[in-house]
């Protein structure tokens, strides 16, 4: 399966804007991050992406300088910055709360970052002005931003972070605050924003809707580690642990024996569903061990009638329907396959099948990924 | 509802046994009457001109007022300074010096001044202008760090960090962001300092060098030989002063709050 282009960023030249080499925090005997080697890109937008306590935060504020690491390097374009104080770091941080001075008036705010850089009154002026068209908020200059919504305040937070033309763009849970809707909507401005200032861009969030949609490369972390480092496609559909397999979106984690290794395939054998081949190109390295877990996303394991006739392929197993969750677009079956329970969620299609009857269960082995124990 | 009555009537009566003295001091510091005392027999403002042209209570209405002004100064100052690294930063100790920050509070402010007496003539050191200043200044900073603590807790350190990020040093991000956020409360704190100090006699009396007189110890000192008319206008003049500034600041307060939110 290619790559969907909007992935490849083959116009910027490739070099490195920020790198961590082995850092980690300790917080008394609590290590919030263990040794952490990351390059980011120049240009390009990584995400954090975990659940709370992942040590997501503590890693961008590391980078940010608000906290200092206990070991390691963190390098912004080749320069060690672990002793340059923020305030010389040239970052541009968008805070959850978004940090507007409540003291000063909108164009107050987006302007502060220039006072402290060498810029004339009318290069400010028109800095300012470009800034705050960019988040199209171009005549909130003499407001307060109590008098601003809550999406405003933060596409101004934004502005301000960027006036400045930071080397690198932190942005920290900065979407967390919205409702609903509008989040959708800021998540495509945000990332559209990023597209063209270039700006390299590191987002924290725990939420995985985000970060499949906005980044090019995403970190899965979980307790201060790195899980998995990838492409959103490759993270979602190549997940390289069952922890990144269940964080992002709903999978089917099944426990199967290896048969033996061939070249370029693996025989397994999965309980119900007999025997199957699974590319190699699909088995993370290093496991080759007898024992492994096939991980399947929800929406590619697929009901139908006990008679109807399967894709090419495709392997199979019956099942009985044990709960039926309506989401309007698409179905979230429940599936008993002897005592294993199945997530599958389809799209509607003419007949749905109802709670108590009796289905056909089946998927494509290329759409598994192949875990070991 | 009923016992309503009874309670409006005791708090009527609580009330006037606590602020009729008050008025009555204000009230007969206009009597022409050269007794201060009931009947009033006429409106005058003789004995205001009488203060001042008595030179002692001119004199110890300076004093107080440097000594009020300074204590301010010095209190908001060094209260700003404690608070800041009392929220902001972690440091050993880091309780202790609280507790002992707020402790002038809770010691009785003869103890305080008897202590600090004994303390200086243990040290051989002879009383000065700067060592009561020093005193107020120890028993007017609980105040002032009580005040600007519970406002800086308030302020997020998100703002602080985000002017950092910005290019600002922390000395900058200071006056620029932390200050203005927190200026209600440390005008508040000085307030408190300014007024506490301008009323206070007990650690005064113990404190003060020979020869030098605050409006209160100056009071206390005239009621010793009579009791002068004078004396209800120096009080008229000293409630307007330490009730009116903490007024003039509320006002000060809400005006600018209301023209940011507008």
């Amino acid at each position: 399966m290619p790559l969907p282009t909007i992935f490849a960023r083959d116009e910027i030249i490739m070099s490195t804007a920020v790198t961590l080499d082995n850092i980690v925090k300790r917080f008394g005997t609590f290590t919030a991050v263990h040794p952490l080697n990351l390059e980011i890109e120049q240009g390009s937008f990584l995400t954090l992406l975990g659940p709370s306590g992942c040590g997501k935060t503590t890693t961008l504020r590391m980078i940010a300088g608000l906290l200092d690491p206990t070991e390691g390097d963190i390098l912004v374009k080749g320069q060690r910055v672990n002793t340059v104080p923020i305030h010389k770091r040239n970052l541009g941080i968008v805070f959850q709360s978004y940090a507007l001075f409540p003291h000063k008036t909108i164009f107050e705010n987006v302007a502060f970052g220039l006072k402290y850089r060498d810029v004339s009154k009318a290069e400010v002026e028109q800095k300012v002005k470009a800034a705050m068209e960019l988040v199209q908020l171009p005549d909130m200059g003499d407001r307060y931003p109590t008098q601003l919504s809550g999406g405003q305040q933060q596409r101004i937070a934004l502005a301000r972070a960027i006036v400045i033309e930071p080397d690198v763009l932190l942005l920290d849970e900065p979407l967390s605050a919205l409702d609903a809707n509008l989040r959708e909507d800021m998540r495509v401005e945000l990332k559209n924003i990023q597209e063209k200032l270039g700006v390299t861009t590191v987002f924290v969030t725990h939420d995985q809707g985000e970060a499949l949609a906005m980044s090019d490369n995403i970190v899965v972390m979980r307790d201060g580690r790195i899980e998995q480092v990838g492409s959103p496609w490759d993270v979602y559909n190549r997940p390289a642990s069952e922890f990144v397999a269940q964080f992002l979106g709903a999978s089917n984690l099944m426990d199967v024996s290896v048969e033996g290794a061939g070249a370029d395939k693996v025989a397994i054998e999965l309980p119900h569903f007999g025997k199957l081949e699974v590319d190699t190109t699909q088995v993370p390295k290093g496991n080759a061990s007898q024992k492994g877990k096939l991980v399947l996303r929800a929406e590619k394991l697929q009901l139908s009638d006990a008679k109807a006739k399967l894709p090419a392929g495709h392997v199979s197993a019956k099942g009985t329907v044990e709960a039926v969750d309506y989401l309007g677009q698409s179905v979230r079956y429940f599936v008993h396959v002897g005592d294993q329970k199945l997530q599958a969620i389809n799209t509607v299609g003419q007949a749905l099948f109802n709670q108590g009857e009796a289905a056909q269960v089946h998927f494509d082995p290329q759409n598994c990924t192949l875990l070991g124990d | 509802m009923r016992g309503w009555p009874l309670i409006r009537a005791w708090t009527i009566l609580v009330y006037t046994f606590m602020f009729l003295p008050v008025a009555v001091v204000i009230l007969l510091a206009f009597n022409a009457n050269q007794f201060g005392a009931f009947p009033m027999t006429g409106f005058s403002l003789r004995w205001f001109v009488a203060l001042w042209e008595n030179d002692a209570i001119v004199r110890a209405f300076q004093t107080s007022l440097t000594l009020g002004l300074m204590t301010a100064i010095i209190s908001t100052t060094l209260g700003v300074l404690a608070s800041l690294a009392l929220v902001r930063y972690d440091f050993p100790g880091k309780n202790s010096i609280s507790t002992l920050l707020i402790a002038p509070i809770l010691v009785p402010e003869v103890v305080l001044a008897v202590a600090l007496l004994l303390f200086l003539q243990m040290l051989n050191i002879p009383k000065s202008f700067f060592l009561l200043l020093m005193g107020h200044v120890i028993f007017t900073l609980p105040f002032v760090v009580l005040v600007v603590q519970a406002r800086l807790v308030a302020v997020k350190k998100d703002y602080e960090e985000a002017a950092r990020s910005l290019g600002a040093s922390p000395i900058q991000a200071f006056f620029q962001i932390t200050l203005p956020l927190i200026l209600p409360a440390v005008m508040a704190g000085g307030l408190f300092a300014f007024t506490i100090s301008f009323d206070d006699i007990t650690g005064t009396l113990f404190w003060k060098p020979g020869g030098v007189e605050t409006v209160p110890t100056q009071i206390f000192a005239m009621l010793r030989n009579s009791i002068s008319p004078e004396i209800n206008a120096l009080g008229a003049v000293m409630i307007m002063l330490t009730t009116g500034l903490p007024l003039i600041g509320i006002g000060v307060a809400r005006w600018s709050a209301s023209r940011r939110n507008k």
